[in-house]
């Protein structure tokens, strides 16, 4: 008979529900994760792959910082690499005006403490991205930044999560979510889950969780739209922004690029479909194509899009609970959460067990958007 | 953005026969299909074959000349040489043709992509020199080329007609070596009396069978265990036969195990699709007028289910007529052609007992590669299920099967078979990949001009 009792349910098995499940689980909690569907199977695990640090929302600096730590030990962690490979970030400055942000940029983190974004002229560029057109001028780079294999990632989490005795509920749709007591009934299409404590890793299903708790937020369920092409000649070895057009660029091993960075598809949260709009991502095509010459020879074997949820200010939500205590929330990663999996799982691993947490989270209360009780 | 009553995909027999059928109810009708010329995969350049490679050919051949004059001489738009590459919720159709991408709405959809040979994974399949029945054919009808010493591996009517073309161009096979099980003429022997109603197609099946002996083609029968050996390429196959290990040399062999239902376009558009024991393959579910789960999409043809090019034909006007008949026009009468139609499949049930795909196939060894784009082998796609890979998608995201330029078709069915046996289900509950634009690879160049060409297009 499936014990249906945990210290902790964990409902989204995404990587922010697998790393903190893991960490919890490290820390002597007994955990399930209730999934909707499978492990990784939106966002965690269909995103670009990258493991990048640049050009963060200053809030999220020291907590990427924390989560990059954990990264460069991946392997040790999850006994399993994850497809992690150290490489240069770097966000393309096209214009003098872009440069002079870029600059901004890197002086206000170096006031803040943080050195690791690296404003690069035109010739250092080209040092780091041989391939870059000829109308670039200069860039900001973070050198110990990277990428991974998402599915891949996520899946280790779970794997190493069960050998410590993580229960996956998977195909298991949370339904309802309530306090009974001292306890968290969670109602399920296949029976009723009570923890001790709850933690809502939903993403772009994780509004309505909230709700239930009494905490009314709005998460936009967006699809980020992303392609890769046959292989290539390798010509990239570092991951590429852009200062003011939405991109994200990445050689992989084998020669493929992947292309996101930020436009969004059509997403449909009720039937899991996530539906590509190509006269948007044409404009993805037509920023590749600028940055980099040689991609005007390359031909797209596949585009898709994970379905994730985002926040209006564009950041997470990371807190406890306002309403119900011993309940907590990771959600709403906005686009940008991948990177942010190990460190946040460790947070939040640490804040369930013990109650506390050093690490600045404040930015990410969901307070900011309930109204102070 | 150009808009049409129907747009057909696929210019074969059921695609030609829908839009004939469909320009003469009144409806507007475009067909894009990405052949130079109408006739699909079954007619290849039915229109340009001159009579002697026709004699070759066969009669059934022939009639693939009826079909196209007839959808020539209707008013449906044709444009040849476009290759679809994406279709929205909407059913806004994205194509590539002459360079450029073009964007096309339709009310109703009819995919009309026929079939695809079943992956046939087996040692040394991807060795140069060794090809598809269905790809020598190709060669033999737009060409007239055929292989000197070409070994016929495999099972199913393709395999016979195949053989008995090449035989008709003084080139025949250098031998069969047909995987069809003893037993399974015993399972196939329940459904004999039911098949005698298209005695026609028993008929050609035993005349080809007849010209192959006398044409004195050697054929090893019950073969299992099959290996294509070579370095480089293709130096010979080896396989058991008769209780013996055997081994012909040669440089070219053709594979086969039936074919399937193409199904990237429902599967892009999140049609419900079921697994087929007797086809053993994914169909999409569709009501008796062949119309999907996503209303307005309706599928005619093999992609439907494997029915042949009579039935293609056929079905495809039954679509047409039901689309003329859900807008309200005058449709043709679809109650003899639904008998004409269970009168040709009758067949059908023995066809697919008989030929049914080898369990060579089905369950290759550990080490033979199953996702030739990106070279995944059968014992990787165990590994991946035995950590808890639960099924196609998350073995595709794990080891990049089926991530390459073929999109799966070369794999797709493999691997959800697979996976089902290791696993211990069926393919019906791990189901089959998520399919994902483009259909076919897109240059990048092409998407960043796309809906540049809407003004040009209307000087068209």
């Amino acid at each position: 008979m499936t014990n249906r009792t945990a210290d902790l349910l964990v409902i989204g098995g995404g990587i922010h529900g697998c790393s903190a499940a893991l960490q919890a689980a490290m820390r002597g909690l007994d955990v399930v994760v209730i999934e909707k569907d499978t492990v990784a199977r939106h966002a965690s695990g269909v995103n670009a792959g990258g493991v990048r640090r640049l050009g963060r929302d200053y809030a999220e600096v020291p907590i990427s910082q924390r989560s990059m730590e954990i990264w460069h030990r991946i392997g040790e962690l999850l006994d399993d690499d994850c497809g992690f490979q150290r490489a240069p970030q770097i966000k393309v400055a096209e214009t003098d005006a872009d440069l002079q942000d870029l600059k901004d940029r890197a002086a206000h983190l170096r006031a803040m403490g943080f050195e690791h974004e690296v404003v690069l002229d035109r010739n250092e560029l080209r040092t780091h991205l041989p391939a870059v057109s000829e109308h670039c001028v200069g860039g900001l780079a973070s050198f110990d930044d990277g990428f991974a294999l998402p599915y891949q990632t996520t899946f280790a989490f779970q794997r190493k999560a069960r050998s410590l005795g993580v229960r996956f509920e998977e195909n298991c749709r949370a339904q309802r979510v309530e306090r009974v007591g001292s306890d968290f009934k969670v109602t399920t299409e296949r029976g009723v889950f009570t923890g001790r404590k709850l933690l809502n890793c939903g993403g772009a299903w994780a509004g309505e969780i909230a709700r239930q708790l009494g905490e009314g937020v709005s998460v936009e369920p967006t699809a980020p739209m992303m392609l890769v092409t046959s292989r290539m000649p390798r010509f990239c070895t570092a991951v590429v922004g852009n200062q003011s057009r939405p991109l994200s660029f990445k050689q992989m091993a084998n020669g493929t690029v992947v292309i996101g960075g930020g436009r969004r598809g059509r997403a449909l949260p009720e039937t899991n479909v996530s539906e590509l709009i190509f006269s948007e991502l044409r404009q993805t095509a037509e920023t590749a194509m600028a940055i980099f010459p040689i991609m005007r020879q390359a031909s797209i074997v596949r585009s898709w899009a994970g379905i994730e949820g985002r926040m209006p200010d564009g950041i997470p939500v990371i807190s406890a609970s306002s309403t119900e205590e011993g309940a907590y929330h990771a959600f709403g990663f906005s686009s940008h959460g991948f990177q942010l999996g190990p460190g946040v799982g460790e947070i939040m691993g640490e804040l369930i067990a013990t109650g506390a947490t050093n690490a600045p989270i404040a930015p990410f209360s969901i307070t900011r958007f309930t109204p102070e009780p | 953005m150009n808009s049409y009553d129907v747009v057909v995909v696929g210019a074969g027999p059921a695609g030609m026969a829908c839009a004939t059928e469909a320009s003469r109810a009144g409806l507007s009708t475009l067909v894009l299909d990405e052949q130079p010329r109408p006739g699909g995969q079954i007619y290849r350049d039915i229109e340009v074959s001159d009579p002697g490679r026709r004699a070759l050919l066969g009669k059934d051949y022939g009639e693939g000349a009826r079909i196209a004059e007839a959808f020539r001489a209707s008013k449906a738009e044709y444009r040849s040489g476009a290759v679809v590459w994406n279709i929205d919720s909407e059913k806004r159709i994205d194509y590539s043709a002459g360079g450029r991408s073009h964007s096309v709405q339709a009310k109703s959809l009819v995919v009309a992509t026929g079939a695809i040979e079943r992956p046939t994974p087996m040692p040394g399949w991807t060795l140069p020199g060794v090809t598809t029945v269905g790809a020598v054919q190709i060669l033999l009808k737009t060409s007239g080329i055929v292989f000197e010493d070409l070994v016929l591996v495999g099972s199913g009517p393709l395999l016979w007609l195949a053989a008995t073309q090449m035989i008709a161009a003084g080139a025949p096979p250098k031998a069969i070596v047909e995987t069809v099980p003893r037993s399974r003429y015993r399972e196939a022997a329940r459904h004999f009396a039911k098949a005698l109603r298209g005695w026609r197609y028993l008929a050609k099946g035993f005349a080809m069978m007849r010209a192959v002996k006398k044409a004195g083609v050697p054929v090893h029968s019950d073969a299992a265990d099959i290996a294509i050996e070579g370095e480089i390429a293709v130096t010979a196959v080896t396989f058991t036969s008769g209780g013996t290990r055997q081994r012909i040399e040669t440089a070219h062999v053709a594979l086969h195990q039936g074919v399937v239902p193409n199904q990237q376009i429902t599967r892009l558009m999140n049609c419900k699709h079921r697994f087929d024991d007797s086809q053993r393959a994914f169909l999409p579910v569709v009501d008796e007028s062949f119309e999907t789960s996503i209303p307005g999409v309706y599928v005619a043809g093999d992609g439907a289910g494997i029915g042949g090019a009579k039935s293609a034909e056929m079905r495809g006007r039954l679509v047409a007529m039901r689309i003329a008949e859900k807008v309200g026009n005058r449709a043709g009468e679809a109650a003899k052609l639904r008998t004409e139609l269970a009168k040709d499949a009758a067949v059908r049930p023995l066809l697919e007992a008989l030929y049914a795909p080898a369990a060579d196939v089905l369950a290759p060894a550990d080490a033979t590669m199953v996702c030739r784009c990106e070279e995944i082998t059968a014992g990787q796609i165990r590994e991946a299920v035995a950590l808890g890979a639960p099924g196609p998608n998350q073995v595709k995201s794990f080891l990049r099967a089926g991530m390459g330029p073929c999109q799966g078709r070369m794999c797709g069915l493999a691997v959800s078979e697979i996976i089902a046996a290791a696993k211990g289900e069926t393919p019906s509950t791990v189901d089959y990949y998520r399919i994902r634009p483009p259909l076919k690879p897109l240059l990048l160049s092409e998407l960043a001009g796309l809906g540049a060409e809407e003004p040009r297009e209307a000087a068209e």
